[in-house]
């Protein structure tokens, strides 16, 4: 085959001239990568570049129209009287979810530093639910909260009356969040527990001998020495709280009303329930801005309080 | 002085043991009940262990659903996307780490693009996407996706952190003895990753197995179903949940990966950590 046809010939010197080393290593280089980078152009870049384009078209899938309409469903979006609500159980579900998981986290990994026997028999039990299938989680504790469930047969039992929990709008609210937190709370509390392990002792001998108080130790030493560590678990935390959607679903289904539809769930319903993809697709544009402009923020915060080594 | 430390250790036990409830109740619940018949199941006073023990329910989970395919379908669909995952981002994150190419930061800046776009961003057009080619309700956008679109950044971004803190010198040292870049990456490089690549495995199959909107999104078909979906399956005729059958179904999706879990709990905590301290 080739051999009978030899192409014409490069003189083997002027071949190695352009075919050096170092382009050889390149060529190596872009091939190591080369999966994944064509996995991101094709899942990441292209999508979002479809999806701003879907968002100025009228797209109903059901009735096959697809139209183009300019900002309409932006102007859609800014007049849509169910937007505030699911903006506002967003935000609740995201701040109540950040400030209790990093501050139940942080209690853990404390607790759990203690150098008391038999730690890794709690550490285990606080890790558990990470690794329990979240809906069949979500499933649990949905049967738990029912209005004649065991949450309240326990209260009942101390003479307590429950409320039905995921029908009433600020239980149902509060029930997601501590569903969520005690099912992922396990990640943030390993990765603290490894933050505290590495502040030196020598640190805490000498607050020690200049007579500080564990409360002094904790907030002078401990935190600012945790704090690039505390940057990467709320920055995790955050992006992951705008991203729920299993709970919601199982759980409440967006409901009370919308009292418990978060953003994610809101576009789901709207693209592939309600199929309004053009309106589904804007949805994810004001998702994309939301953690964007978040994760901006906390990057650029960062300065002001995490305490850099270097 | 060692009273009052006592005293103080009995305190700490005692308030992790309430803390322990919430963690470890539900899934007692979860067990216990799916051994109760449903007349007990709502019963009052509430019994921690069934007082009948019944297993009809989870024979019904095989029943009511092709329930052996779907657990099938989920296993084997975490598997490749971890096999895959494993292989592309530690060979991308070692490239990254190790070496110099033109292009090399503009490309790494899409990587992470990818770490800060939440794949439920792009559902619309992956989609549409998966349409066009005719995949939809198969489970390639569950494999695909995954494995090497917006979720896999963070595992080739973890790989590549990994890698760049290792010393240079043996990789040195295997290049003066005549070894390639890809001998080096799989007989120096690979071997020395294996807490790297311990987490990015635990938490890519953890990733997989809990996937929930992508294939409600995708799959219509019963014997296509992953567990998380078949699992709201088992509902009655109103629509209710059939408690039972639901938990029986929950329980067994659960506890295979509890027991592996609690038997290699030092290598999955300690490899997270170690990691995300890293990154």
């Amino acid at each position: 085959m080739a051999q009978d046809h030899p192409l014409p010939s490069i003189s083997p010197d002027v071949r190695r001239s352009w075919w050096t080393p170092a382009r050889r290593d390149h060529f190596i280089g872009y091939l190591f990568i080369l999966p994944q980078i064509t996995g991101l152009v094709v899942f990441v870049l292209v999508p979002l570049a479809l999806m701003a384009w879907y968002s100025l078209n009228e797209w109903n899938v059901l009735a096959g129209t697809f139209s183009f309409v300019g900002l309409g469903n932006y102007e859609k979006l800014a007049t849509d009287p169910a937007l505030p609500g699911v903006l506002w159980a967003s935000a609740c579900f995201s701040v109540g979810l950040v400030l209790f998981n990093l501050s139940l986290a942080l209690l853990l990994a404390v607790l759990l530093n203690q150098k008391l026997a038999g730690t890794v028999v709690f550490r285990t039990i606080f890790f558990s639910p990470v690794v329990v299938s979240l809906v069949a989680w979500a499933i649990v504790w949905r049967f738990l909260l029912q209005q004649d469930g065991g949450i309240n047969a326990v209260l009942r039992m101390l003479s307590i009356d429950g409320p039905n929990w995921l029908r009433g709008p600020n239980t149902a609210m509060v029930s997601v969040i501590v569903v969520q937190v005690v099912k992922n709370v396990g990640l943030n509390m390993v990765l603290f527990l490894a933050a505290l392990q590495n502040v030196p002792q020598e640190l805490y001998e000498a607050a020690r001998v200049d007579g500080a108080s564990r409360w002094t130790q904790f907030f002078r030493i401990t935190v600012p020495l945790i704090s690039p560590t505390v940057l990467l678990t709320s920055i995790i935390t955050v992006a992951g709280s705008l991203q729920v959607f299993a709970q919601i679903a199982v759980l409440t289904e967006g409901g009370p009303g919308t009292s418990t539809t978060v953003l994610v769930y809101y576009l789901y319903q709207q693209a592939f329930q309600f199929h309004f993809f053009g309106y589904g697709a804007s949805l994810a544009m004001l998702l994309l801005l939301i953690v964007g402009a978040l994760t901006y923020l906390q990057w650029s915060l960062r300065k002001a309080w995490v305490y850099d080594n270097d | 002085m060692i009273k009052s430390r006592s005293r103080l250790a009995l305190a700490l036990y005692a308030l992790m043991a309430v803390l322990c409830i919430p963690f470890l109740f539900p899934t007692w619940w979860m067990i216990t009940s799916s051994f109760k018949p449903v007349s007990e199941i709502f019963a009052f006073p509430p019994t921690l262990l069934p007082r009948q023990f019944v297993t009809d329910a989870y024979g019904r989970v095989f029943e009511l659903q092709p329930f052996a395919r779907q657990y099938f379908n989920s296993l084997y669909i975490a598997v490749a996307v971890t096999t895959g995952t494993l292989a592309f981002s530690s060979l991308a994150g070692y490239a990254f780490a190790r070496i110099r190419f033109p292009g090399a930061n503009l490309l790494f800046m899409l990587v992470l693009t990818g770490l800060l776009i939440p794949s439920e961003v792009t559902i619309v057009p992956l989609f549409q996407m998966f349409l066009d080619v005719g995949a939809v309700n198969t489970h390639w956008p569950l494999i695909l996706v995954p494995m090497l679109g917006a979720p896999s950044a963070l595992q080739t971004f973890i790989m590549r952190q990994f890698f760049s803190g290792l010393p240079h010198e043996l990789e040195d040292a295997a290049r003066i003895d005549g070894l390639g870049r890809f001998a080096i990456y799989h007989r120096i490089a690979l071997p020395l990753a294996k807490p790297a690549l311990a987490a990015v495995g635990i938490f890519t199959f953890l990733y997989s197995w809990n996937l929930y909107l992508e294939p409600i999104v995708f799959l219509s078909s019963p014997d296509k179903f992953t567990l998380p979906q078949a699992l709201t399956q088992f509902v009655d005729a109103y629509g209710g949940p059939m408690w039972n059958i639901q938990l029986a179904a929950a329980s067994l999706t659960a506890i295979p990966v509890l027991v592996v879990f609690v038997i290699a709990q030092k290598q999955f905590i300690e490899g997270l950590a170690y990691t995300g301290l890293k990154g």
